[in-house]
């Protein structure tokens, strides 16, 4: 079973956001998507100032069999791209909700977060999907 | 069993002469252009280049040494007589822009090679220019695309790719500007026809299929299908890498498709050659003629043979190569062509279906878990090793890797995704009985050893020159090129 | 039945195991309508000594021309283990590296091939290979728009130096795309005028594309182009000829930082001209670049016994598992070619390769030095590499049929895509090439200038 922290929102495209005290957020992949995908090998971030739709592909992680789209939890602009990344794809791997977070971004509509799930909604759908 | 990268057996000062003139001309090239530093190049002898390269060349399966089922690849056996006919030195110095009265041999062998092509799919006109399965799926969409355009109908920009095709199909979807709408496969393998007529519409520009599909059973419902595409204005692409399953057998312009690519390198045997070159025939029906890639080789009069460029296809979708593609490869399709004959080429199809039903029964017989096992096989099959998998942990690149050992190479592993943990099997028609039966026997034995003694197959290969490698190592700490030993790490 | 092994018995006994009478059953899922019972199209089967008489007499026909073309195509001496080598079943007749372990021969070889052509370009990177110059060029525009995160414009500054046909193969690959090629003039020395360039200033490119040596031979001052493109957010394709490459500086070493792709026809190493091929495009490109590379590309690693080994990497970007996001819808590399042009290039060396083009350029400014004593015959750039572009009184398709006559294929006739510069052949004469070849050349112009002056 894997981890699925209580202070964290939810996408069903298995994407976490975490709300900071500046109005920001923070976007990274759960430990369920970090395991379903395997070792990766490399992250493609945006560059600051890149604006993005919810929905909008905007990260390409990729393994050495796979590659795949994260897509914006909710609108707006990169702030920043987790840099360390560049050296350590792998510490998505090994820390998918501290140190392998991805991009922070400044929402452009903050009532989208309110779509998103809550940790038990989230646990619900990976139970209900078989993760 | 490994063998230095070359440059670790260069010495500074050493030379293999006879290849270079011994006085260096003087030039005139003024200073400033030229480079400061030679390029890093090995210095080695004739005899170390010899021996490398032979040396390196043994550490290969190839379909010359052992049994190659890669799935969808239609590893066959090259004839040599090919290779040795379309390497006659008048063929090699000809030089593609010479004039055509110093090329009339050639082009006849080219014209001809149209000519049988036709004969073979059923489609009125042939253009031998693309260079690779993928590039004939290239000019096939984007002679669809120039098509609609034509008729003033800009809309139609999606292509129609089932979910079981290969992934160069919705690559070129991309390519030529057009979006990829996947649909699905019904329970049985063939196209969900509901599913299909869902989707077109207004926006359909055509819908790219294999048949045999990559499921490796015929879509018996072809007919409809076409007839759905077609009432919706779109046009069907035939991707040909299958043709060899029905080689002789249909003509796929009878089955509704308005073009084709044919991968001369399965069906007519030209050689994979590590990864290329291929050749990616196109073939279409007198809709999509005027679009064809040019050039093409033309008639004048009874037998003088002549370039057809674009100013004789003023609505070509133009030019895909420097010249007219891979021409010593259609050399050597034209050989085999020629060599077999229409009588032998039904044939080709005949024993390649055999071949592939045979070992999937026996497979079957043996207790494997056979996709479509209720299908007819066409020229391949799928194993799903889903429940040894469940069972013992051992997965297909397992079974992949301990095939090697047992002197096989593998079946093309975990495609279509469709089927989880599975083999796709292509034996081929120039496979005798008594190694497909070998072969049925090394998956019997590494299932029981799964059973015994899963590390050890978890272990293989352990008779190659490597064992297993460290992919994510590869990926994470490129390596692209020698820089001079590596420190340990 | 050629290559089908199978004996009476064998096919009695697997239609049994199958449970059908005939193979004519094994089709019995494909709708009768379809079916069709023969291929009267085909003709008759030849035996092994028939194809051969066949085959020898079609290129009996087709022998024996003294080759002055060039034009994307160049005839050098090719060493004897360059074939033979690359003949091996063991090569010619294996795929693609899927699985590693059985194909280190293959992984290997294109590992030193990659080494090879980072050497020569001065790049970070190269790809296995791809099909051709052109397309390779067409190709490096895509890469090119996909890697610039600076420019969104899908539009090249493409200068006229290029090939002719490349810019037709990229705007033919590219146009799905919306690539649009806009051309930069020559100045009249042959290279690309540089001020024409900078009237560009303020509008969006991708890339900015030169040849080196450009098709009519002469070579680019490629430094300026360089850093001005770099000061516009373009980036910098550079189409080499390889041979030129043990010459020139190479693309890596133009201006300040280099330019960030080069690519072009791989068949001057050691691939015959034949009629324009199998042929292989090579792309090598700065690190930074390389996740935006088509192809495949060879990695060295360990295996679990921490011994070397080569393996695909990167494979993430292609078609087989990125689909329709992929790079480019590309699956084979030109293998076989890029064994012969490893050999070869293992063979020469740096040294081998600098005096093969040497040679080269000593033959064609020999040729044209000769040529240019004639009356009414000029050499229209003073500075070239292989390839010269010789100005004539009158049009030069006449002179083209004459030598042909002669079994003398004169050069290429620079009318149709070059207009202004007059009367132009494009004339080259490789390593191939003897004197006694140039001195019948250009006797033999002499003479066909001299009837045609009569006539």
């Amino acid at each position: 079973m894997s981890e699925v922290p209580d202070n964290l929102k939810y996408s069903s495209e298995h994407e976490w956001v975490r709300l900071e005290d500046d109005g920001s957020v923070v976007v990274g992949i759960t430990d369920h998507a970090q395991a379903a995908l395997g070792e990766l090998v490399y992250v493609e971030v945006p560059e600051a100032g890149q604006t993005f739709n919810k929905g909008d592909a905007c990260i390409v992680v990729e393994s050495v069999k796979a590659a795949s789209d994260v897509y914006a939890p909710v609108s707006g602009a990169c702030q920043a791209a987790n840099p360390a990344l560049g050296d350590a794809p792998e510490l998505v791997n090994q820390s998918p909700y501290e140190g392998g977070w991805l991009v922070r971004l400044q929402p452009s509509d903050p009532a989208e977060l309110d779509e998103l799930m809550d940790a038990e909604a989230y646990a619900r759908l990976l139970a209900e999907s078989g993760g | 069993m490994s063998e230095p990268v070359i440059f670790e057996l260069s010495r500074a000062g050493r030379r293999a002469p006879t290849h270079a003139v011994a006085e260096v001309p003087a030039h005139t090239i003024p200073e400033a252009l030229l480079r400061d530093a030679p390029p890093v190049l090995p210095e080695v002898s004739e005899l170390q280049v010899v021996r490398h390269f032979t040396r390196l060349s043994q550490l290969n399966f190839s379909i010359d040494t052992e049994f190659y089922p890669l799935g969808s690849c239609t590893m066959k056996y090259n004839p040599k007589i090919c290779n040795r006919l379309a390497m006659l030195p008048e063929f090699l110095e000809r030089h593609p822009l010479g004039d055509v009265e110093r090329g009339q041999g050639f082009l006849e062998c080219m014209f001809e090679l149209q000519e049988m092509l036709k004969a073979v799919t059923g489609m009125t006109a042939i253009s031998l220019t693309p260079m690779a399965g993928a590039q004939g799926e290239f000019a096939g969409v984007a002679m669809i695309r120039a098509y609609h355009a034509a008729r003033q109908d800009h809309e139609r920009c999606e292509i129609i790719v089932p979910d079981a095709a290969h992934g160069t199909n919705p690559a070129t979807a991309t390519m030529c500007g057009c979006t990829a709408v996947e649909i699905p496969t019904g329970p049985d393998g063939d196209v969900d026809l509901d599913a299909l007529r869902r989707v077109v519409g207004p926006r359909t520009a055509g819908i790219m299929l294999t048949n045999p599909s990559t499921l490796g059973v015929f879509e018996r419902h072809i007919t409809e299908v076409a007839e759905i595409v077609h009432s919706a204005g779109g046009l069907l692409y035939y991707d040909g890498a299958n043709l060899n399953a029905i080689l002789g057998r249909v003509f796929p312009a009878d089955m509704g498709f308005d073009v084709i690519h044919v991968n001369l390198h399965k069906t007519f045997s030209t050689p994979h050659g590590g990864g290329g070159p291929g050749s990616g025939v196109v073939g279409v029906n007198d809709r999509l003629a005027a679009f064809l890639p040019v050039p093409i080789v033309g008639r004048t009069g009874a037998d003088r043979f002549v370039w057809l460029t674009e100013q004789d296809l003023p609505q070509s979708i133009g030019r895909l190569s420097a010249f007219m593609g891979n021409a010593g490869i259609l050399l050597r399709a034209y050989i085999y062509m020629r060599l077999l004959g229409g009588d032998g080429m039904r044939r080709v199809s005949e024993y390649a279906t055999l071949n592939a039903n045979y070992l999937m029964q026996q497979l079957v017989k043996a207790g494997f878990d056979v996709a479509f096992s209720e299908r007819r096989a066409s020229h391949e099959f799928i194993v799903s090793l889903k429940g040894i998998a469940g069972e013992t942990g051992i997965t297909a690149m397992d079974f992949a890797k301990a095939l090697l050992d047992r002197g096989f190479h593998a079946p093309t592993t975990y495609f279509p995704a469709l089927v989880a943990e599975c083999l796709l099997i292509e034996p081929t028609e120039t496979e005798t009985r008594q190694d497909l039966d070998a072969f049925a026997a090394a998956l019997i034995d590494i299932r029981d050893q799964a059973r015994t003694d899963p590390d050890e197959v978890r272990a293989a290969p352990r008779t190659m020159p490597v064992r297993r490698l460290d992919d994510v190592r590869a990926a994470r700490q490129l390596d692209l090129a020698w820089q001079g030993e590596p420190e340990s790490s | 039945m050629p290559y089908i092994p199978h004996t009476d018995d064998d096919v009695a006994a697997m239609l049994a195991v199958i449970g059908v009478d005939s193979t004519a059953e094994l089709f019995d899922e494909i709708p009768d309508g379809l079916l069709i019972d023969a291929l009267p199209g085909i003709p008759a089967a030849l035996t092994e000594a028939g194809i051969t008489r066949l085959m020898r007499a079609r290129a009996g026909r087709d022998g024996g021309a003294v080759s002055f073309l060039g034009a994307g195509a160049y005839e050098h001496y090719i060493p004897a283990a360059v074939w033979d080598i690359a003949n091996r079943g063991e090569f010619y007749s294996a795929y693609t590296p899927y699985q590693a372990e059985a194909s280190q021969g293959t992984l290997q070889l294109i590992y030193e091939f990659q080494t090879m052509m980072t050497g020569l370009t001065g790049l970070d990177v190269s790809n296995a290979s791809l099909y051709d110059g052109a397309s390779a060029f067409a190709e490096a525009c895509l890469m090119a728009v996909r890697a610039n995160r600076k420019s969104k414009s899908r539009r090249m500054l493409v200068s006229r130096g290029v090939n002719p046909v490349y810019r037709a193969v990229a705007r033919a690959i590219g146009g799905g795309q919306g690539i649009e090629l806009v051309e930069l003039p020559l100045d009249p020395a042959g290279r690309t005028d540089f001020d024409a360039l900078t009237k560009f200033d303020g509008e969006a490119f991708a890339a900015v594309c030169l040849a080196q040596p450009t098709f009519l031979g002469t070579i680019e001052e490629a430094d300026a182009i360089t850093d001005w493109a770099h000061a516009h957010d373009m980036l910098v394709i550079s189409i080499c000829n390889p041979t030129g490459l043990a010459l020139l500086r190479p693309p890596g070493e133009w201006g300040e930082t280099g330019a960030d792709i080069a690519c072009g026809e791989g068949q001057p190493l050691g691939i015959p001209v034949s009629s324009g091929g199998p042929y292989f495009g090579y792309m090598v490109c700065r690190k930074p670049l390389l996740r935006q590379m088509p192809g495949r590309i060879v990695g060295r690693t360990v295996d679990i016994e921490g011994r070397p080994g080569f393996t695909l990497t990167l494979q993430a970007r292609e078609q087989h598992i990125r689909r329709s996001k992929a790079t480019s819808n590309i699956c084979t590399n030109q293998g076989l070619m890029v064994t012969a042009a490893t050999i070869y290039l293992s063979l020469l060396g740096a040294e081998g390769l600098r005096r093969t083009a040497l040679q080269c350029h000593a033959n064609t400014n020999l040729l044209a030095g000769k040529l240019a004593q004639l009356e009414g015959v000029s050499v229209a750039f003073d500075t070239y590499f292989h390839e010269a572009v010789i100005r004539f009184d009158r049009p030069v398709a006449a002179l083209v049929d004459a030598l042909g006559e002669r079994g003398i294929l004169a050069g290429y006739d620079l009318s149709e895509h070059y207009p202004e510069l007059g009367n132009a052949l494009l004339v080259c004469a490789t390593d191939a090439r003897t004197h006694e070849d140039i001195d019948a050349y250009v006797a033999a112009t002499r003479s066909a200038l001299d009837r045609s002056q009569a006539a």
